[in-house]
């Protein structure tokens, strides 16, 4: 067991990919000789080689079309978008080949690859550095989206999209790449790929949240546990797969639910795990089921993101609103009202 | 009066100033242009069979969508000489990432002309096997694959294979970004790829002028640093030369090269356009005269490489193939609607299983 952060934990994930496979390639820009503008590639060119981890033009539908055409060829590409936002011009891409190429043609051409994404906020970032793009993509069907929070996932789950049959949207939450935690290189902590973890058990409540609003959710556990709420965590991982059965099975013990997520609300991956929720749950549901989520508006400058995000009062607010004293919560009522 | 002087290293790469052409409209042989080779006569030959079963095999597929027995069908009557060059210039062991108006082109590569068809057909989309026959799925969205054929380049070029890559395009997919970027990419990695450029002067409705200002669509290569040639696309002997040579210019590690051709779609984009509305019928009727097949024809006979009786032969073999592509796609296979399940990830996710289950009870539910 070692100790490192997120960063650390992906630079060995994407280290020992390379090493233990010669099909692997890392490229994109930036992540040559710096190691990328968040240092996740760094020493890898060092160590592997120009052939092996190699900076592209500046063109990020290039860089996507390029690994597709790598990936019919053979090879494993793993490709670094730097930032969220700047992943759109490889978008077309993305949705109409990487999604698409097993489909098209019925399962003889896969495209093994992985697209990592550092991504969304609460790093001070100026505009189109901070988005949460994960919705277009798990919208997408065949493409799988992956956002650990932990560094441990970071390591496991990265290596998994690495060794994935299938092409693999790799997010990872910017403002936790530099958190520290234990790392079992030889043995995985958490449970294999396309499975939720349940990162704090609890009674009362179940909190769903994945990447950047997992550490938000526990801090929010915790906080509640000082009122004497008892709340339950339920981190994603993989929000495709989605592992309907663990968010479920908390829910229906908990028997309350509130989903938290950075993104802005409106079609995001909250509403979709609110409705499968409430689809599955109904019957053991003492509230509705709510969400905790960023505003609908576009990203906020550096100075007004905190007034963004969703944070531990937010969580504990939509909690008080489970109806613990068996009142019905009408205040979204009194609010249109006034 | 100023003196401008280019950088030596781009007198290599400009293209000829006017279209590379060994064969005049009138069959008769032009001058014969400097740095490219003749075909030898028995490719020739080869090119003219091709061409005209390619031609037959086009006409049966615009009945064929006319019987609504195709969805769709976007033609290449007319660019016969591009598509059929553009395959002979491979070899087996090359790549190539065609559009969906070069069904023509995979035909002549020996894809299954029933395979070839299923995505205008309408049962899947790619219906061959793309390694099997190393030529990648149609392409839909516009210069998307060229960027896809970078990277098989460069894939072909780290296994150490020294086959090559060809990329189609047409003239309105090199305004797309893509296409940009693959060029770049293909030049900044050196990689064995020929980008070629049918230029059919209309993108659906809009004619090359509204499309670029560039003197000729192979200028685009000069930016990049890529060896560029312009070639009469309707002039077989033309467009296999300087082909075969832009693929052995990328096989030998000489990086990338970009063919742009002078062509014309004789019909309209598909079936559902109406060419009427944006081209003047005696503009048609101008290029019915630079007819690629015909053209070839009289140059062969001219040559003695060719006799009547080899018409004659060329001909019946189309008509044969035709009679065997009718067939199949009359047979009317049923599709799996289960299926539609199966390839979107290696193994089905719970939701999909899911949706599976739910297909298959209202498959199977009693009519009320």
């Amino acid at each position: 067991m070692t100790t490192m952060t997120m960063a650390q934990a992906l630079n060995t994930a994407l280290r020992h990919a390379l090493g233990g496979d010669e099909r692997v390639l890392v490229f994109g820009e930036d992540v040559g000789p710096l190691g990328g503008v968040f240092r996740i590639t760094d020493g890898l060119t060092a160590e592997f080689g120009e052939d092996r981890c190699f900076d592209t033009p500046l063109a990020e539908a290039g860089i996507v079309g390029l690994a597709v055409g790598m990936a019919m060829g053979g090879f494993r590409p793993v490709v670094e978008m730097q930032f969220d936002a700047f992943a759109y011009p490889a978008f077309e891409q993305i949705a109409s080949h990487v999604a698409k190429m097993r489909n098209r043609t019925r399962g003889r051409m896969p495209l093994p690859m992985v697209i990592r994404v550092p991504y969304a906020g609460g790093i001070g970032g100026v505009e189109h550095h901070c988005d949460s793009s994960e919705a277009y993509y798990a919208h997408t069907p065949g493409l799988k989206v992956v956002t650990p929070a932990t560094p441990d996932d970071a390591y496991w789950l990265l290596r998994d999209a690495v060794a994935d049959p299938d092409p693999v949207v790799f997010m990872e939450p910017k403002r936790l790449y530099w958190a520290k935690d234990t790392v079992g290189i030889t043995a995985r902590q958490a449970a294999g790929f396309g499975r939720a973890a349940v990162r704090r058990t609890g009674t009362d409540a179940t909190l769903v949240a994945y990447g950047p609003s997992v550490p938000v959710a526990l801090q929010a556990a915790e906080a509640a546990a000082q009122e004497g709420r008892d709340l339950e965590v339920v981190d994603l991982r993989t929000i495709v797969p989605f592992d309907d059965e663990t968010v479920v099975s908390s829910v229906r013990k908990t028997g309350r639910c509130v989903v938290i997520q950075e993104a802005q609300g409106f079609a995001g991956v909250g509403a979709e795990i609110a409705a499968r929720v409430q689809e599955r749950c109904f019957h053991s549901l003492a509230a509705p089921v709510l969400r905790v989520t960023g505003f609908d508006i576009p990203y906020p400058p550096p100075k007004l993101e905190h007034s963004h995000l969703p944070d531990v009062d937010r969580v504990l607010d939509a909690v008080d609103r489970l109806q613990f004293d068996d009142e019905p919560d009408v205040r979204h009522l009194n609010r249109a009202a006034s | 009066m100023s003196t401008r002087t280019s950088h030596p290293a781009v007198d290599g790469l400009l293209p000829s100033a006017v279209p590379v052409r060994f064969v005049a409209e009138d069959g008769t042989a032009a001058e014969p242009p400097p740095g490219y080779p003749a075909p030898e006569g028995e490719r020739l030959v080869e090119a003219y069979r091709r061409m005209v079963l390619g031609r037959r095999f086009d006409r049966q597929a615009t009945a064929l969508t006319k019987q609504g027995r195709l969805a769709v069908y976007p033609s290449s009557r007319g660019q016969e000489a591009c598509q059929i060059a553009g395959v002979l210039a491979l070899r087996p062991d090359d790549w190539l990432f065609p559009t969906y108006r070069d069904t023509v082109a995979l035909v002549a590569r020996g894809v299954d002309p029933a395979e070839a068809l299923t995505l205008l057909q309408g049962g899947w989309h790619c219906g061959y096997d793309p390694a099997a026959v190393r030529v990648a799925p149609q392409c839909t969205p516009l210069a998307t694959q060229t960027v896809h054929a970078v990277g098989m380049a460069d894939a072909l070029r780290r296994k150490g294979e020294d086959a090559a890559v060809m990329a189609f395009v047409g003239d309105g997919g090199t305004s797309e970004g893509d296409f940009h970027e693959a060029l770049n990419y293909a030049a900044v990695l050196r990689a064995p790829v020929v980008f070629f450029v049918q230029n059919n002067k209309y993108a659906i409705s809009v004619p090359l002028a509204k499309q670029t200002a560039a003197p000729a669509l192979a200028y685009k290569g000069i930016g990049y640093g890529i060896r560029s040639e312009q070639v009469d696309g309707n002039d077989l002997v033309a467009v296999l030369s300087v082909l075969t040579t832009a693929m052995e210019h990328a096989r030998s590690g000489e990086g990338p090269f970009l063919v742009e051709a002078h062509t014309y779609r004789m019909d309209a984009h598909t079936n559902a356009d109406d060419a009427s509305r944006y081209r003047e019928s005696a503009e048609v009727e101008q290029w019915e005269s630079a007819d690629p097949v015909a053209r070839l024809e009289t140059y062969l006979r001219d040559r003695g490489l060719l006799g009547t009786e080899d018409v004659t032969a060329a001909q019946k073999a189309a008509e044969e193939f035709a009679a065997r592509v009718r067939e199949a796609m009359n047979a009317d296979p049923e599709a799996d609607p289960f299926e539609l399940f199966e390839h979107v990830f290696a193994e089905p996710t719970g939701q999909l299983r899911e949706q599976r289950a739910q297909l298959e009870s209202e498959l199977t539910a009693p009519e009320d």
